[in-house]
């Protein structure tokens, strides 16, 4: 018997061997659709470049060297020289740490909160369902960017401020999701079950109904990651996010202005990683969608 | 027969307005309580920039009181509320000017550019939308998917800078940053606010170009992304009515494909897709702040961006409250239109 056998076959004796056949049926899926795997691809190579940063850029990203200001894009310099003469290439490399820790900070924050709260909604119903969506409900009808900027006008400038903003900005969408799929499960039987057996609601909801959310979860927050990043870019572009001189793409773009229409690699060059970052998301967005959640998809 | 059933139709929408101006209400009290709530968290301390740092415990408590800061949160909270709906948002530290004048004086640029925006986001959205799902799964169809992908993934300042980069240094077909050039300022006098207006009712054509040379790019961006939008939720909804089989019925009796697609399959896709525009009307106002400030262009955005790197927050709040309330205004409008227009609630 193969390992192929193995995990597809029909009678799994082990719960591992049902769950990892499962995963294995579902990466087929994935990979069939050629623009899923780019996507995955695209996020790969953030990952690697965040980890590897010191390994894979030439330079140093903070490390000066006025004598070599605005240089254009090289074999020396991939992609040219900022006004102190860093390498912008390996400025964007680290940037890619940034990037990272944003999305995934924000992720982890906004995620689970969205996730409880509509939840509970959605497992309780009566009065809680409607004070906490009728909460919900005002910070959905909301313009995200505008709030965002205004929370870190009040907290100060800085990466964790922006982070903390964003996740604030972004939690209601995730209650939403969350309680319209607990709605769709709530009265069944196995819920019934059990709260016959004396199971207590934290166990019912932490135990049972938030692992059947977390897989429209996932392609949610994925699909949403895009716009995560382009916020935070957006807040470093303005001044308010990083601050210098961490590489912060956004906070790059801004800096290159000044000299946009002599040298336009400064601007331009960063953004471009924003760009292909934002549309492996998307791709994996679209293609996890596809599989995990057949019902939204398939249409868009 | 009729009568009673205009009458119905008439109590229907009586209801849904109803229904809109509560939520509507209540939405605009939740708004403000975040403004409010962002208002107290500031580490400022607004006793102490008013009587500085040097004033004795006497003088601080007075000016506390005389502030109303020491009364309970509830009711500075409804006093907050009793102001905003005064029109009062308090005075600029920047500007030294009430909040609220310095708003309506720069409110019209950004509806002037949201709105062009969004015609030209719609213009060609709908038609590229239909067109992708006229041809499902051909070159078109690709080429549609990835610029709707494009719109979520590129950010607007740099497509601002970009665009600046060839159409106006590189080209030279538009004009730069700013609303028209310097030597047109002030030439037209402002009644409307909005520039192309206002130069067009003062039959001032050169003005009312120049302006539109400056506007057309910064516009087209922003377009771009409610384009990007648009096209995507049309083509899907597209999709869904030329599944049915009355359409099958219709291609089968010999109608032209041309009248099966616009006369048969987009009929019944107005009424959602003025949910859709509405939607990315809203977005448009809230986009422009990042495209404002790459094109110096003097509106709402440039004015809250400004005011953020003053700590100046009267001003970056009621910005945020200004385009808060619009943005949900024009949210819940397009929502209660669509209950209002959709035949099937009739």
């Amino acid at each position: 018997m193969t390992m192929t056998d193995w995990l597809l076959a029909d009678s799994p004796s082990s719960r591992l061997q049902a769950s990892l056949g499962n995963g294995y049926r579902m990466l087929r899926m994935l990979m069939r659709n050629p623009l899923t795997v780019i996507g995955a691809l695209i996020l790969l190579a953030l990952i690697l470049a965040a980890m590897f940063a010191p390994w894979i850029a030439p330079h140093s990203p903070l490390g000066q060297n006025l004598g070599q200001r605005l240089l254009p894009p090289s074999a020396e310099h991939w992609m040219g020289t900022d006004e102190l003469g860093r390498d912008i290439f390996s400025r964007v490399i680290y940037g890619a740490r940034i990037t990272l820790l944003i999305v995934a900070l924000v992720a982890v924050i906004s995620a689970p909160l969205g996730l409880l709260i509509g939840a509970i909604s959605g497992y309780f119903g009566g009065w809680v369902d409607k004070v906490m969506m009728g909460i919900t409900d005002v910070f959905l009808s909301m313009p995200k960017l505008i709030l965002a900027l205004a929370f870190v006008a009040a907290l100060g400038p800085g990466i964790e401020n922006a982070i903390i903003a964003i996740a604030i900005t972004s939690w209601p969408a995730y209650a939403r999701i969350a309680r319209a799929e607990t709605l769709t499960f709530r009265n069944s039987e196995f819920i019934s079950a059990m709260r016959l057996l004396g199971a207590s609601h934290t166990r019912i909801i932490v135990g049972h109904v938030l692992p059947l959310c977390t897989s429209s979860m996932i392609v949610r927050v994925t699909l949403d990651m895009a716009g995560i990043i382009l916020t935070a870019a957006g807040l470093g572009f303005l001044g308010l996010g990083a601050q210098p001189p961490l590489p912060e793409w956004g906070a790059m773009i801004s800096r290159g202005r000044a000299f946009i229409l002599d040298q336009w690699w400064v601007a331009t060059m960063p953004g471009f990683a924003i760009i292909i970052v934002s549309l492996g998301f998307c791709l994996l967005g679209d293609g996890l969608r596809d599989v995990l959640d057949p019902k939204q998809g398939g249409k868009s | 027969m009729s009568t009673t059933l205009s009458s119905h139709a008439l109590r229907r929408s009586a209801g849904a307005l109803g229904g809109f101006a509560v939520v509507t209400l209540l939405t605009f009290l939740g708004l403000m309580a975040i403004t409010f709530f962002i208002g107290r968290v500031v580490p400022i301390d607004p006793v102490l920039s008013v009587v500085g740092d040097r004033a004795t415990q006497e003088q601080y408590d007075a000016a506390r009181v005389a502030m109303g800061l020491d009364r309970p949160l509830v009711v500075q909270f409804f006093s907050y509320v009793g102001d905003v709906f005064r029109g009062d948002l308090g005075l600029s530290v920047s500007t030294n000017r009430p909040v609220a004048e310095d708003l309506a004086r720069v409110f019209p640029a950004t509806l002037e550019m949201a709105t062009i925006g969004i015609l030209i986001g719609v213009g060609m959205g709908v038609p590229l939308g239909v067109w992708a799902a006229a041809r499902q799964g051909t070159w078109v169809d690709q080429l549609i998917r990835v610029f709707a992908l494009l719109g979520y993934s590129v950010p607007a300042f740099w497509l601002g800078l970009v665009g600046l980069v060839i159409f106006y240094a590189g080209l030279g077909w538009v004009a730069g940053p700013g609303r028209v050039d310097i030597f047109y300022e002030g030439l037209v006098p402002s009644r409307t606010g909005l520039m192309l207006v206002d130069s067009a009712l003062a039959g001032d054509w050169e003005v009312f170009w120049n302006a539109l040379d400056h506007l057309i790019l910064p516009a087209t961006i922003l377009g771009f992304f409610s384009l990007a939008y648009i096209a995507r939720m049309t083509r899907s909804f597209m999709l869904d009515q030329l599944g049915q089989e009355y359409i099958t019925t219709a291609r089968v009796k010999g109608v032209s494909e041309w009248r099966v697609i616009w006369a048969h399959g987009f009929r019944p896709i107005r009424v959602p897709l003025i949910t859709v525009i509405g939607l990315s009307y809203a977005a448009l106002l809230e986009g422009s702040v990042m495209i404002e400030t790459v094109f110096s262009w003097p509106g709402i955005g440039n004015y809250l961006t400004v005011a953020l790197l003053n700590a100046d927050m009267n001003a970056v709040l009621g910005a945020t409250l200004v385009i808060g309330a619009v943005f949900i205004l024009i949210n819940k409008l397009s929502d209660v239109l669509y209950r209002i227009l959709d035949p099937r609630s009739r």
